[in-house]
């Protein structure tokens, strides 16, 4: 089917097979290869993106789905070269090593902080329950979101 | 100008923000499943439902005729492709089975999941579709994954062997001691110990390219791998190329735990086909796939036996292992146990009473190999468990017990049981720090208070001190051990023109921020700005030698060997600047990247006019050449030898039987820090592994071998949720095997981790007479724990 989209503020109009899934549609169709897969399951959350200002697992969605939504991925967090506070925090607070999951820790971080715009250190773990990360072991990742909202490095 | 040889470092030691940061925050690094490829055909693999069957038949004709399929192969018609099985570079012993292992299998599969046929396809959906279409027969045949009923060759899984025992390994000290320290013992206690198979579940899934080049003949082979330089070897030997015909590039890779440090059938798939086909082929790992696909960890029955006088002081140690090799031998499965043979006496102060013996039987399941800490997390739980057993027995501290035993400050550098020399250490030292971040003596009084007839929420306090044998390796102990390789890492330094430095290293990140910590090293080293730094890595065509990322091994031997190349490039640049200052290289300190005359104030150099000159040529002293490079092959001496203690807190419902873990406290010693940002990292990161080994990981297999827990919905990696904050802290013992004084910090926080949280799962129950909860100890094992001893009535 012919679905329109805006991603990351540009709008696509694409034909896409019914079965094709949002994230491959992502990756596959626009190139954008930030958003990661990490599972089959839609349990490790690193395909994490906005669609209409909600964090999704794009691995969720059909892309028929997506159609008409306005899509946010981690290509489109930064703007004129300079990292979303999300992304500093991230990289101040050392919530990063292979950086695979990263994309959608980063997404799904903004997205608990609208939400929630000052959450307790549990209400940042229980906001990020979705994203696996193996490498970090959470604590610097849990310490950067609370950097973030609170508008500084920790 | 004052210029002095001993600068205070001025980089080295702290929390520099990591250079890799940028790229993967964006989206803007590639991993390997990211690469546009035009033309690439994608391969999927049909995997045997069986764990263990004849393949009598395999008709992929129907396959070859689906949509957008170009080829599909059973293991049978690709068998010509291959110049030898699959590799394993570890032959423990002379006598070890290892049998023929082929990309594909072709006449047996010997675990769900085997490869039996192949498809390539214009489209990954296209190439899994066609597998359905693939016709495979199989014969069933009975099925062993229970290792001792594998040892009694009930069924025997490769009948060319004639038995399932690949191998008995023994290290015996002292055997006599040993007889005469159990039958004198004052104390002893004996335990039978199970490490769960864990399934490394890095989060980038493995990825693989192989692309043709346009002349020539060679390939390059793009995979999601910690060893591009073994996999390059490797891969020509197994496919009969020369090895200069493949490059072998890691993009970036997300992360590995050793999963990623293998050789595995679709790097070797991709590549044959690709040459075959003339065009790119790629495949993708599924999650569910990979579980299967690829190594698991662990997986030993440990029989520990412990043998103390009156003091409790450790007179003797006998150690049985059976280790689960799967069902074929991949890289390095069968050294895997070895790792851990030399630490089941953990830090204590051992005599000479040491009877180890490890035997290797091969199972209907995926092969094992490292999985972080690799043989080392194994042998310290057991003597963990173990001390705190003993400790229970004699009725006093587990930390007092510890505490009699350690190998003291002043006996370092301590020759051990082993022969292995310690270098450094004050376990004292680390363990008293981590007692006071912990409360231990707070908690021991919350208990009396807490842990009262009837109370259902139960407070425990659990400690393990570790020491790790990392730094991978000295390669004569290598070949003592009959490993196929050496253990040096290879590094290059060149200063360019412009005095930016370039550093080529052959060691291999996959998220251990080693571009950051490595430009730190040079950037103290020849007083440059770390920025001006430029670290490469990861390629064959451009880091041609090298050993890799594996066992702690990246700053205690890569990180030493970049030092010392940095070292020779002052002694050359000393020497220029001396020539043209006109004065002997004696008389010239140096320091903050200059050369200065000493007591001439206004005759110096710095490395950048030194560099330019040495581009230039223009004036060099007779006979050198130009250019500032060196190169480094730098073999360890020693093992590194990281150490601490960590502490864990829980509280469990004893009507649930679950934990909840309320603290926990790592004092780690890695020698001098790089950057303790990365270095707390990793603590973090391990923690959390050895918390999952603990408390929530298994890989769960039926009676009939089928992998029960395959998807991330029942294997239960941990989330933020379910795991704690982690306080760290360190001491500081530099290690004297290097001049950088380090150590490796990679593997100690799960070596660390989870002993200390059964240590506290078991003390917080043990009111109830419960010394034992299997691992993990999920709310089902604790709750059967403490039915078993309680009689049913708690």
């Amino acid at each position: 089917m012919r679905i329109q989209v805006t991603v990351n503020g540009t709008a696509h109009e694409s034909e896409v097979e019914d079965r094709t899934l949002l994230v491959h549609y992502i990756r596959e169709a626009l190139g954008l290869t930030g958003t990661n897969i990490g599972c089959d399951t839609s349990s490790c959350g690193a395909c994490t993106i906005h669609v209409d200002g909600e964090s999704v697992k794009s691995c969720t969605m059909l892309a028929a789905q997506a159609d008409g939504a306005d899509i946010m991925t981690i290509e489109g967090l930064a703007s004129g070269g300079e990292l979303h506070p999300m992304q500093r925090a991230f990289q101040e607070n050392h919530g990063l090593q292979c950086g695979f999951c990263t994309p959608g820790m980063v997404m799904a971080s903004v997205g608990l902080l609208e939400e929630i715009p000052n959450p307790t250190e549990e209400q940042v773990r229980i906001g990020l329950e979705g994203n696996l990360c193996r490498c970090t072991g959470y604590h610097n990742i849990v310490l950067s979101v609370l950097a973030c909202a609170k508008g500084g490095s920790a | 100008m004052t210029v002095v040889e001993d600068q205070p470092t001025k980089v080295i030691g702290t929390p520099m923000l990591r250079r890799e940061d940028p790229a993967l925050l964006t989206g803007e690094a590639k991993f390997t499943n990211d690469l546009h490829i035009p033309g690439a055909l994608h391969l999927a693999v049909l995997r045997s439902p069986y764990a263990h069957a004849r393949i009598t038949s395999v008709d992929v004709s129907a396959a070859a005729g689906q949509p957008g399929v170009v080829a599909a192969y059973s293991g049978a018609d690709l068998q010509d492709l291959w110049a030898a099985p699959m590799p394993c570079a570890w032959p423990v012993t002379p006598d070890m089975k290892n049998p023929p292992h082929f990309p594909v299998a072709v006449s047996k599969a010997c675990y769900a999941g085997d490869g039996v046929a192949v498809v390539l396809a214009t489209s990954e959906a296209a190439a899994q579709d066609a597998l359905g279409a693939i016709d495979v027969q199989y014969e069933p045949l009975p099925v062993v994954i229970d290792l001792e009923d594998s040892l009694s060759d009930r069924v025997v899984i490769h009948e060319s062997e004639g038995t399932n025992k690949s191998y008995t390994w023994e290290l015996k000290i002292g055997e006599d001691a040993v007889d005469a320290a159990f039958a004198n013992a004052a104390h002893s206690v004996k335990k039978r110990y199970i490490q769960q198979r864990l399934i490394p579940m890095a989060m980038e899934p493995r990825a693989v390219a192989a692309i043709p080049q346009p002349y020539g003949g060679g390939m390059t082979l793009y995979s999601a791998t910690q060893i591009p330089h073994i996999l390059k070897i490797m891969t020509a030997l197994t496919l009969g190329l020369s090895e200069h015909q493949v490059r072998v590039v890691a993009p970036s890779v997300g992360g590995g735990f050793g999963s990623k440090l293998n050789v595995y059938a679709e790097e070797l798939l991709c590549v044959a086909l690709a040459r075959k086909h003339g065009v790119p082929v790629r495949w993708n790992e599924e999650r569910s796939e990979g579980s299967q696909a690829t190594i698991q960890g662990r997986g030993q029955i440990q029989d520990i036996e412990l043998a103390a006088d009156e003091n409790g002081k450790l007179t003797a140690l006998r150690v049985r292992l059976i280790a689960d090799m799967g069902a074929y031998l991949q890289l390095v499965t069968p050294g895997i146990p070895l790792l851990g043979a030399f630490l089941y006496a953990g830090v204590y102060d051992l005599p000479a009473a040491y009877d180890f013996s490890c035997t290797a039987v091969f199972t209907n399941m995926t092969p094992t190999d490292a999985y972080r800490g690799a043989g080392r997390p194994e042998a310290t739980y057991a003597i963990e468990r173990t001390i705190d057993a003993l400790a229970g027995e004699m009725g006093i501290d587990p930390m007092e017990l510890r505490k009699r035993n350690f190998v003291q400050a002043e006996q370092f550098p301590y020759t051990a049981f082993s022969g292995l020399v310690y270098d450094s250490g004050n376990h004292l030292a680390a363990a008293e720090k981590a007692a006071e971040l912990a409360d231990y003596e707070g908690v021991r009084a919350r208990q009396q208070t807490q842990n009262v007839e009837g109370a259902t929420k139960r407070l425990g306090i659990g400690v393990s001190s570790y020491f790790e044998m990392c730094g991978l390796a000295p390669s004569r102990v290598l070949a003592s051990l009959n490993y196929g390789a050496g253990g040096w890492e290879a590094a290059t330094v060149r200063v360019l023109p412009t005095n930016k430095v370039q550093v080529v290293t052959g060691s291999t990140p996959h998220g251990q921020g080693h571009e950051t910590s490595w430009s730190m090293i040079v950037a103290d080293k020849l007083g440059v700005p770390p920025e001006d730094v430029e670290v490469l890595h990861s390629d064959t065509a451009i880091s041609p030698i090298g050993l890799d990322t594996y066992g702690s091994r990246s700053l205690a031997v890569g990180g030493v060997a970049i030092d010392m190349a940095c070292d020779r490039i002052i002694d050359k640049a000393r020497k220029i600047a001396a020539h043209q200052l006109e004065c002997a290289e004696e008389d010239l300190d140096w320091g903050q990247g200059v050369f200065g005359v000493r007591g001439t104030p206004e005759s110096s150099m710095p490395l950048a006019a030194v560099a330019f000159g040495a581009f230039t040529g223009h004036n060099l002293p007779d006979g050198m050449e130009p250019n500032l490079e060196a190169h480094v092959h730098y073999d360890p001496p020693n093992f590194s030898w990281p150490f601490g203690t960590h502490i864990c807190v829980v509280e469990v419902d004893t009507e649930t039987g679950g934990v909840d873990v309320q603290k926990y406290v790592a004092v780690d010693d890695c020698g001098v820090q790089i950057n303790p940002l990365i270095v707390n990292g990793q603590v973090h990161g391990g923690v959390v592994q050895g918390i999952a080994q603990a408390l929530f990981e298994e890989a769960v297999y039926d009676e009939d071998g089928n992998l029960k827990t395959g998807t991330m919905t029942e294997y239960l990696v941990p989330a933020a949720s379910d795991v704690p904050p982690i306080t760290t802290d360190h001491t500081v013992t530099p290690s004297p095997t290097n001049a950088l004084g380090v150590k490796g910090i990679g593997e100690a926080g799960t070596i660390g981790a989870a002993p200390a949280v059964i240590n506290a799962v078991v003390d917080a129950l043990s009111g109830l007479g419960v010394t034992d909860v299997p691992m993990p100890a999920s709310p089902h094992n604790v709750w059967q724990a403490i039915q078993a001893a309680t009689g049913g009535t708690q």
